[in-house]
Formats: structure tokens, C-alpha cells, sequence
């Protein structure tokens, strides 16, 4: 048992360079065009904020509507401090993860000690409020956002900022503190009569997920050259809600999958905004109804999964 | 001291349509426990509906009445198809259903109706009153009057008809009401209707305030009833519109001296406070949980 693991460990891996491989081949050799590479970057931040929000409301059940914010939280710190403090990127990212770990604690701690649904309001009416903020703060740019931020995001940061930030969620979720989150989601009394403190795990998911969209955001500025306020309004929330629902809650795969999905349906619906979240608000309605648990459940496409559906192909083709 | 005075008049004004929608709100939420998310965005529908019946030539009250009515026939509708299927499901599931209703209402107005804003054409004369000092206009009677109207209606509803008795019944105890012959189903349409009828009225009464009709214009003041409603008492209809008018007033203090700038913040900021400091709102009551 244990010399599989390790041996499906080695092919996750061979994986992921390959993918990383291939892809860095194609953008320094220029074979991936502008537009694509724009929606690869697109679809690797959107697989960050997918599986960070899905931290919260997949796995600890309380739903947060303002990841944008917290986006835009990091993105603008991590800008200033590289642009107006002069200090490298690496200590940018961790300012921005920092600084939208404190806001998300600002916000959480009150909503989330009690039951309801508090966190929904507060969390939707505090992506309105940083972006009005940072509408009227000059020293931010005001409407305009900043513009010529350094391009200091490359496919190596994207790509394993990406899957560091997965393995984080999925060996976060595997732990005791984990297993206390997913308590919580299923029963929040009898998780609290085994002893659970759900105030302090529901804080830490919530204070994580902020963190991660911090995260997300720097990379994001970082990598667009422009950052604007009208940008992280509370549609960018949405989407990344809806990314989450249809991938499923619960599910990190499931995320994966959302996101990729969902970037490839706003870069093709990208000349009819107006439907495209009409037709987003139908998928929330119908995947609320119909598959609550969204399209992947709590499964995981995992590589046990993988090697159980080739044991299940051998088996069929040997019986031939 | 007058200019005091003066906004805490315009802050009379805001509130009481505050607390028009709160109350919507927390009757929905009395009876169902859900936040109804698109109760906002019904609001600007009835904006809409209001501005439609004016443009078409109709006086204010007849403009009121058609987009309340208007309103209370779309509330049912959103309960039958995003609500109702879900009220068994669990509680993320019927938030985002709800989450969908209000993008759905919101961005189906902004294909259909461009997001171009829209104002109210002349529905009264723009007169302004002066009394010892503070200016009162027209539209300031118009609101609290409608107001007043309308809760007077309201709590006749609640507490004078049948109808009234049986939502109060099923927002105490649901299984309880249907052994007693209730229909629930119906009487939570009817919760829908009304609260939807109030912010429709609400609507149209922002739309000639602020003269302005956008497709997303319900957002702000939906998010903000909410808090008015926490700050009252969730699920308490006297503590809905007590919560209004105190975060109308507070609100138009803040803008009045010098803060216009975080007028939206305002609400929230109350919101956490409230949270922190007595979660039950004002005029609510503690409930024991129930395993």
C-alpha cells in the first residue's frame, strides 16, 4: 500500500512538470498566442480563488460573497508595496496575504461567532464598501486604479503558486482542523457537543480563504499591469461563487474544473456581459435545486480514482 | 442646531423607506428563516414598473398602486420557482438560489432595459417648504405619508385579518400551523406578495427621491434594509421599521457633516457593531436553540 502511494505520488508529479513543461515551452517559444496565455493566467488565478472560497463555503458550509474584496485587498497592497515602497515581489505577496487575512478577521469574527446568515450580508456589503474606498482614496489612484504595474508574474509563479495553493486546501482539509471544518458544515451543535470550538474554526477557514484571494490578487495585479476598482465589484464575487457551486462544494477538483470551465465561458461570452450572468444566475438556480452538492459532489478526481477506473477497464477487458 | 435638525428630517425621509423594505425582509425571514437576496432587486423592478406607468401618463398614485401589484404577482413567482423547491434543502443551497433570483432579476433588466439610468419625469410640484428654518419638500411629505399608509395597512394585515393570524402562526411554529389546518404554502405566498408589494412602493419612492432608476439601484438600499432589519430585531416588523429610521437618521448625520464619503459604510459598520454587541437586534428576542 505504501509503495503505491508513493509510486502515485511520483506520477502526480511527473504530471505537473509535464504540464508545467509544456506550457512554458509554448510561451517562450511563442506557439501559445497573447489571448490564450491571457486566459490560461485567467483560469490558474481563477482556480486559486475557486478553491479558496470553496475553503469556506464548501468545506465549513457558511457562505462569503465578498472574495473579490479580499482580491482586491491584496492586489492593491501588494502593489504598494511594490511600486510605492520599493520592496521585491515576494515580500509584496506575503503584505497582500497578510493584510486580507486581518480584514477577513475583522469581518469574520463578529459575523461568524453567530449562527445565520450574517457572514452572507456583511461579506457582500464589504466588497461594496472597499470598492467605494478605494474609488475615493487618491492615494490609490481613485477610479482610475494604478496603471504600469511591473510585470513580475510569470508562468512559474502562476503554475506553482496554483498548485502549492491546492495541496495547502487539500492538506488543510485532511487534517484534524479540517475534519472540525467539515463538522461544522454537516451539524454545527453536534460538532460543537464533540468538543469542536466552531467560532475558532470557522474564523481560521474564513481568515484562510481571505488570505488565499489576497494571494490570488497580487498575482493578479502583477501580472495585468492595471488594477481598477470597478474591476473587483461584486460580479467578479459571483463568478467566482458560481465556479464553486457548479464544480461542487466540497470538491477541490470540482473547483478546478468550475474554474476552467467558467474562464472559457466568459472569454467566449466576453461581448454579452449582460447574458452571461443571466445565464450564470440560471446555472445558480438550477445547479441550487437540482445537484445542490454541484456537478463533482465532495468526490475528488484523485488518482486512487484514476487507478480504480483502469482497475475497473482491466477487469472489463480481461473478462473479453 | 437647524442644520441638525434639517438632516435629521432628510434622514426621516431615507428611513422610512428603509424601513418600507426592512420590513419586507424580515417578515420573509420571519416566516421561511431565509435572507430573501432578491428582495432589493424586486424593489427596482418596481421602480421600473412605477416609471413605466408615469412615462405612460399616469399620476403617482396609480403608478404606486400598478407596480405594487406588479411586484406582489413577481414575489409569488420567485417564491414558487427559486424558493419553494429549496425550502427542505439546506440552507447554502436556498441562499444561492436566492443569490441567482437577484443576479437573474438584475442582469435579465440590464439586457432587457440597457443599464442606461433613468429618471422620474415631474409627478409633483417641486415645492419647498420652509418651517422655522427647515426645508421641507413635497417628495419629503410624499415618503413619510406613503410610509405611514402602508405600515398602517400593514399591521391591520398582520394583526387584524386571518391571514395575519395564520403567517404569524406559521412563522411561530411551521408543523404546528399545518396540524391546525393552515395552508402553509399559501400563506407564504401571501408573506412574498406583501413584502414584495412594500418594495415595490419603496422602489418607486427611491426612484423619485434620488431620481435616479438603474438596473442595480436596489442593490445598496436592499443591503442596507438588511441591516436595518438586524439592527431591529430580525423577524420583528415594529423593530424592522424602528431599525430603518435610526440607520436613515445616522446615515444622514454622517453624510450631513462631512463624511459623504462613507455614508455606505455607515450601515455596516452598525451591522458588526449590532453583531458584536446585541445579535438579537433591539427589539428581538432571544431565541433557544433547538437541536
Amino acid at each position: 500500500m505504501k509503495e503505491k502511494n508513493w509510486f502515485q505520488t511520483l506520477i502526480i508529479f511527473i504530471v505537473l512538470f509535464a504540464v508545467y513543461g509544456v506550457v512554458q515551452l509554448g510561451i517562450s517559444e511563442n506557439l501559445i498566442s497573447d489571448y490564450y496565455q491571457t486566459n490560461i493566467f485567467l483560469a490558474g488565478i481563477n482556480i486559486i480563488l475557486a478553491a479558496t472560497l470553496n475553503l469556506i463555503n464548501g468545506f465549513t458550509g457558511h457562505l462569503s460573497l465578498g472574495h473579490a474584496g479580499f482580491m482586491a485587498v491584496g492586489a492593491y497592497t501588494s502593489v504598494v508595496v511594490t511600486m510605492k515602497l520599493g520592496y521585491p515581489f515576494p515580500l509584496a505577496v506575503l503584505a497582500g496575504m497578510v493584510f486580507a487575512a486581518v480584514v477577513g478577521f475583522i469581518i469574520g469574527l463578529p459575523t461568524l461567532r453567530l449562527r445565520g446568515d450574517y457572514l452572507a450580508i456583511a461579506t457582500l456589503g464589504f466588497g461594496e464598501i472597499i470598492r467605494v474606498i478605494l474609488v475615493n482614496v487618491e492615494y490609490l489612484g481613485g477610479a482610475t486604479g494604478i496603471l504600469g504595474i511591473p510585470r513580475l508574474v510569470n508562468w512559474t509563479w502562476l503554475f506553482w503558486g496554483t498548485v502549492l495553493t491546492l495541496v495547502l486546501i487539500r492538506n488543510f482539509v485532511r487534517s484534524s482542523h479540517g475534519r472540525a471544518c467539515l463538522a461544522i458544515r454537516e451539524n454545527e451543535i453536534a460538532a460543537e457537543m464533540m468538543g469542536v470550538n466552531s467560532t475558532y474554526y470557522k474564523v481560521l477557514a474564513f481568515v484562510l480563504g481571505a488570505a488565499g484571494a489576497g494571494f490570488a490578487g497580487s498575482l493578479y495585479a502583477h501580472y495585468f499591469y492595471v488594477i481598477q476598482p470597478s474591476k473587483f465589484s461584486f460580479l467578479l464575487s459571483f463568478d467566482i461563487l458560481v465556479m464553486v457551486m457548479v464544480g461542487g462544494l466540497g470538491s477541490l477538483t470540482g473547483s478546478c474544473v468550475g474554474a476552467l470551465l467558467l474562464t472559457v465561458l466568459s472569454a467566449l461570452l466576453q461581448n454579452f456581459p449582460e447574458f452571461r450572468m443571466v445565464l450564470y444566475a440560471v446555472m445558480l438556480i438550477i445547479s441550487a435545486i437540482y445537484r445542490p452538492q454541484g456537478l463533482f459532489g465532495d468526490k475528488e478526481i484523485s488518482a486512487q480514482l484514476l487507478s480504480r477506473w483502469g482497475g475497473i477497464f482491466r477487469a472489463t477487458s480481461r473478462s473479453e | 442646531m437647524q442644520e441638525f435638525f434639517q438632516q435629521l428630517l432628510n434622514g426621516l425621509s431615507l428611513g422610512s423607506i428603509y424601513a418600507l423594505i426592512a420590513v419586507g425582509y424580515t417578515m420573509v425571514y420571519g416566516i421561511i428563516q431565509l435572507i430573501n437576496f432578491a428582495h432589493g432587486d424586486v424593489l427596482m423592478v418596481g421602480a421600473y414598473v412605477g416609471l413605466g406607468m408615469a412615462l405612460a401618463g399616469f399620476g403617482l398614485v396609480p403608478s404606486i398602486l400598478v407596480a405594487m401589484l406588479v411586484c406582489a404577482v413577481l414575489g409569488v413567482v420567485l417564491e414558487r420557482v427559486a424558493y419553494r423547491p429549496l425550502r427542505n434543502a439546506s440552507r447554502l443551497a436556498a441562499l444561492t438560489s436566492a443569490i441567482g433570483a437577484s443576479l437573474f432579476l438584475e442582469y435579465g433588466m440590464m439586457a432587457v432595459f440597457s443599464p442606461r439610468t433613468r429618471s422620474y419625469p415631474v409627478l409633483l410640484p417641486d415645492k419647498i417648504y420652509n418651517f422655522y428654518g427647515i426645508r421641507i419638500a413635497t417628495k419629503d411629505f410624499l415618503i413619510l405619508g406613503t410610509t405611514l399608509v402602508l405600515v398602517v395597512f400593514l399591521q391591520y394585515i398582520v394583526y387584524r385579518t386571518k391571514t395575519g393570524k395564520a403567517m404569524r402562526a406559521v412563522s411561530f411554529d411551521k408543523d404546528a400551523a399545518r396540524l391546525m389546518g393552515i395552508n402553509v404554502d399559501s400563506t407564504i405566498a401571501v408573506t412574498f406578495a406583501l413584502g414584495s408589494a412594500l418594495a415595490a412602493a419603496a422602489g418607486v419612492l427611491i426612484g423619485i427621491y434620488f431620481n435616479a432608476v438603474y438596473p442595480l439601484m436596489g442593490l445598496m438600499p436592499g443591503l442596507k434594509a438588511f441591516v436595518a432589519a438586524v439592527l431591529g430585531g430580525i423577524g420583528n416588523i415594529p423593530g424592522a421599521m424602528v431599525g430603518g429610521i435610526l440607520l436613515g437618521m445616522t446615515e444622514a448625520l454622517v453624510s450631513g457633516y462631512g463624511g459623504s464619503m462613507f455614508r455606505d459604510a455607515v450601515a455596516f459598520a452598525i451591522l458588526i457593531l449590532i453583531l458584536l454587541v446585541k445579535p438579537t437586534g433591539l427589539l428581538g428576542t432571544r431565541v433557544e436553540e433547538k437541536v
